[in-house]
Parts: structure tokens; C-alpha cells; sequence
């Protein structure tokens, strides 16, 4: 059912956990349908410094949620912001479809993660 | 490997392996043929049909071979139902059935009949009055399983019985799962149908049977050279029979030892598991199959944990909506109460005859690290929260 990198970034999730430091946090998912997803972001000038999790959620969650603090890290907050969920499934070389719009939830967390950084930023 | 999902399926026990063998070999005959290996094979079914009627204190007459599970419980429904549309079309059952029963249930509402969905208790137990007020001058069926697949809840089938024989009504069991782990007899729980499957009770799979009180009238699924009494007509499948009929016997001699062996291990089991913090017991504390134990772990999701479980070795299954493929958390345990959050975090484990203390100590020990490695990456440590 799941590739291997899904079971790997699933067995050995990168980056897992709440940041000691950040700047702004993208809150997805519902726990009525199981997954949801914290991502936490630190930013240094224009850049993804750190990026952190935490989710409750089944497989797709958690290595989406891995994967995507290895697309995001050192990039700009436009092309952080520019990862898709296409992008997040073909890192990790396919989800099952029926994964592909419940549990692929990072690239959205990370989007308002960044739109809340800005939020703040302006204010 | 260590297997904890015995209500999913079981291995073919050696011995009925090694007696079903000769079937797909030299015995390979045709139960309809009039020559000696047809009649070898004729005779070998019929003697299965023994085996299984003493199990359940049946007449062999009353027993008729299907597919399993799922064909046995189609077959008893849609049956009675064809057969007694003129009657009635109200039909009875519960809202924590097999989907095998419910979309049968929702099948015939397509086509005229009507359907009342019992509601359990927060054990899973339907309540007799309940049941009484619901039957009908027009109720033809009352169908409600005896112990459930998931939180093994065993309803009081005496009690029903007594209850529907007051009625029109004709009643079903689906006894999948209680039959060789609890005393079953069609006599004192006064059935008209009850429904068994091979495959579960560590015989081979695609198998199983619906046993037909005498007297009972039903429409055949299949049609057709009028095998089974005419009522379910195909070529035997004659090694699955009788690996079916073997696995009964030894089934049913075994369970005055063995069940109780396994009730005490998921005993211990249960016990320990609910040291965890935020960890709840799902189903009924006591009238529950000796072999099952199903929790709820909060603030995690149970496709997560059954295959870290898996990494560690340990077989287990979850009603959680990622395990299924309709994305809907169990329907059984949203009956009994729990949240949709709740639904999601639960796990399954069922024993059989080859777990040992060993397992049980191996599973104690790795199933609160696994609970709390999850937790760690939730981010939910207290309750849910509000959500923005
Ligand atoms: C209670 C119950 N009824 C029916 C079935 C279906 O049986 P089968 O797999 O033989 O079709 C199962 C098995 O999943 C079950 O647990």
C-alpha cells in the first residue's frame, strides 16, 4: 500500500517534534477525520531557518509531514510557499490515492504557517 | 512474528491441512458423479455436515454449505426475505452488524423493505425491550449477530430468542466469531439461521456454512443444478468442506481448554494495557468473546500505531477511518458512544490458540512505547482543543 520512502520517512520521521524556537505555527486537518497537523516555522530574513511538527494521523500524515521540512528547509518563503501536494507525494514517490487529499496535509500547514509569519511580521 | 488478529482470520491448523490434502488430489471427484470417486467425495461432505451440526446442536439436514461469512448472512436475509415479502417487509437487526449484514439491510430498503437498526448501549448490548417494542404484525426477520467482530461484545441470544419466538418474526445469528469460543446451540437460543465461516475458526478460507432450522422456508441466492437441497446450487467445494468440518471438531473439543487459557492472557492483557494514561476498554467488561480486547488510546490515530505494532512484530488491526475504505471511523464504535477522535484511536487484538504468555509479555512491553512515541508526535497532549 505504501512505498518505501513513505514507510521510512513513516519509521524514522525527520525534524519530528515542536521547534525550541519559532516564529509562526500553520494549524490543519480536523480531528473528527483523524489528522491534523501543526507546522512550526523559524524564520531568519527572508528564509525557513528551522522547520518543525507535530501530527496525529496515520502514515500519509506523518511522512508527508517529514517530508516536507526537507523540501521546505533554507528555502525562500516564496518557494517554500510554492510546494505543492504533488510535490510532497512525488518525494516520496506516490500515496494512495485515497491519501492524497486527507492525510497530505503539509503543504497547506506550511502555507499558513508562512501566511501567519507575515501576519505577524506586518503588525 | 506475533499475531493478534485472530477475528480477521486464522491459519489452517495442521491437522486440517494435512485432512483436506488428499481432496485436491486423488479425491478430486464430483459429488454429483454417480461413480466411486463422486461418492467418495459425496460421503466426505456429508460427514462434514455432521461434524458441524454437532457443534451447534443441529440436525446435519440443516446445514448448507456457502462460501462463508458473507454469503451465509446474504443468503439468510435476502432469503427470508423473497420468500416472506408477502408477509411483511419490516426486518430487525443492529446498529453494530457486519457490513455484510447492514448493506444487505440497506440493499432491501432499496427494494421496498423496511429496516429497524436497534441501538446498543455504551457496552455494545441491545436492550430486549427494545427489541420487543420493535417487532411488528409485519417483522419477518430479526437478524443481530452474537458476538461482535470488533469490541466482542455477546449479546444474550436466549434472552432473544425468547423474545422474537413470541412474534411472526424468523431469527438469525451471525455466530462468525462466538462459535468455538462460546457455547453455541440453536436449540436453547431458538434459531432459525445461524451463520458460520471456515476461515475464522483456523480452518481454510471461502468457506462456511447457514444452517436452516427444518421447516424454515428461503429463496437460493444461486440457481442453478440444485445442489444443497436446491438452495445453493454450485459443485462442492469439497476440500474447503471438509477442512470446514474438521476445524469445527477440533474447534469445539478444544475450547473447554483452550478458552479459558486465552481468556486469562487477554485478561492480563486488559489489565495492563489500561495502566496508560487516557486508554479506555471498549466493548462490555465481562460478556465479551475470551479472546478479544479492543482500546482506545487518545490523542493518536490507529493506522499509526498498528504498523508500528507491525514494525515490532505484532499482527493487530484498528477501527480507525484510515483502515478502512469508505474513510469513516468504525460504525461500531461510534454506536457505543465514542467520538469520531476517539473511533480513530483504537486498537484490536484477538488471540488464538498459538499465542502464548511469552507474546502477551513481548506485546506489554512494547505497546505503551509505541502509544507514547506517537503521542510525542501529536499535537494533542491534553484534550483537542479548539480548532482554528
Ligand atoms: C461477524 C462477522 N460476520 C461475517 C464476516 C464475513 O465472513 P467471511 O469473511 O467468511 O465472508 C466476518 C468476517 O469478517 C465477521 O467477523
Amino acid at each position: 500500500m505504501y512505498t518505501q520512502k513513505v514507510i521510512d520517512h513513516f519509521m524514522n520521521p525527520r525534524n519530528k517534534g515542536k521547534p525550541r524556537e519559532y516564529d509562526a505555527v500553520g494549524k490543519v486537518g480536523n480531528p473528527i477525520c483523524g489528522d491534523v497537523m501543526y507546522i512550526y516555522i523559524k524564520v531568519n530574513g527572508n528564509r525557513i531557518e528551522n522547520i518543525g511538527w507535530e501530527t496525529m494521523g496515520c502514515a500519509a500524515a506523518i511522512s508527508t509531514s517529514s517530508m516536507i521540512t526537507e523540501l521546505a528547509r533554507g528555502k525562500t518563503l516564496e518557494e517554500a510557499e510554492k510546494i505543492t501536494k504533488k510535490d510532497i507525494a512525488d518525494a516520496l514517490d506516490g500515496l494512495p490515492p485515497i491519501k492524497m487529499h486527507c492525510s497530505n496535509l503539509a503543504a497547506d500547514g506550511l502555507k499558513k504557517a508562512i501566511e501567519n509569519y507575515r501576519k505577524k511580521v506586518e503588525k | 512474528m506475533i499475531y493478534m488478529d485472530h477475528s480477521a482470520t486464522t491459519p489452517v491448523d495442521k491437522r486440517v491441512l494435512d485432512f483436506m490434502l488428499p481432496y485436491f488430489g486423488e479425491k478430486y471427484g464430483n459429488a454429483s458423479s454417480l461413480h466411486s470417486l463422486g461418492q467418495e467425495a459425496k460421503k466426505a461432505i456429508e460427514e462434514a455436515r455432521v461434524k458441524v451440526a454437532k457443534v451447534i446442536h443441529a440436525d446435519p439436514s440443516e446445514i448448507y454449505f456457502t462460501s462463508g461469512g458473507t454469503e451465509s448472512n446474504n443468503f439468510a436475509i435476502k432469503g427470508v426475505s423473497f420468500a416472506d415479502k408477502d408477509k411483511g417487509k419490516h426486518i430487525i437487526t443492529t446498529k453494530i452488524e457486519h457490513d455484510c449484514v447492514l448493506n444487505t439491510c440497506k440493499w432491501l430498503e432499496k427494494r421496498g423493505f423496511e429496516v429497524t437498526y436497534l441501538d446498543v448501549d455504551k457496552h455494545g448490548l441491545i436492550d430486549i425491550g427494545d427489541l420487543e417494542s420493535s417487532l411488528r404484525e409485519d417483522t419477518i426477520l430479526v437478524s443481530i449477530t452474537h458476538a461482535n467482530n470488533e469490541i466482542g461484545t455477546v449479546q444474550d441470544m436466549e434472552e432473544i430468542g425468547k423474545t422474537v419466538k413470541e412474534s411472526n418474526a424468523y431469527l438469525h445469528t451471525d455466530a462468525v466469531q462466538s462459535v468455538t469460543k462460546l457455547p453455541v446451540d440453536v436449540k436453547k437460543m431458538r434459531l432459525d439461521m445461524l451463520s458460520i465461516s471456515s476461515h475464522k475458526i483456523f480452518g481454510p478460507k471461502g468457506v462456511g456454512c447457514l444452517h436452516i432450522r427444518k421447516g424454515v422456508k428461503l429463496d437460493p441466492l444461486a440457481h442453478g443444478g440444485g445442489h444443497e437441497g436446491g438452495l445453493r446450487s454450485g459443485t462442492e467445494n469439497v476440500s474447503g468442506i471438509v477442512g470446514f468440518g474438521e476445524a469445527m471438531k477440533i474447534g469445539e473439543e478444544e475450547r473447554p481448554k483452550a478458552m479459558p487459557r486465552l481468556q486469562k492472557l487477554r485478561d492480563k492483557i486488559m489489565d495492563n494495557v489500561l495502566k496508560i494514561d487516557n486508554t479506555w476498554l471498549n466493548g462490555h467488561p465481562q460478556k465479551r468473546l475470551p479472546i478479544n480486547a479492543n482500546f482506545s488510546f487518545k490523542f493518536i490515530e490507529g493506522e499509526s500505531l498498528v504498523l508500528l505494532l507491525d514494525a515490532k512484530g505484532i499482527e493487530a488491526s484498528t477501527g480507525s477511518a484510515c483502515s478502512s475504505k469508505s474513510l469513516k471511523p468504525s460504525h461500531v464504535l461510534l454506536a457505543i458512544g465514542l467520538k469520531p477522535e476517539e473511533a480513530h484511536g483504537s486498537l484490536r487484538l484477538t488471540l488464538g490458540k498459538d499465542n502464548t504468555e511469552k507474546d502477551a509479555d513481548y506485546l506489554l512491553e512494547v505497546l505503551p512505547e509505541v502509544v507514547s512515541e506517537l503521542r510525542k508526535m501529536s499535537p494533542f497532549k491534553k484534550d483537542y482543543g479548539e480548532f482554528e
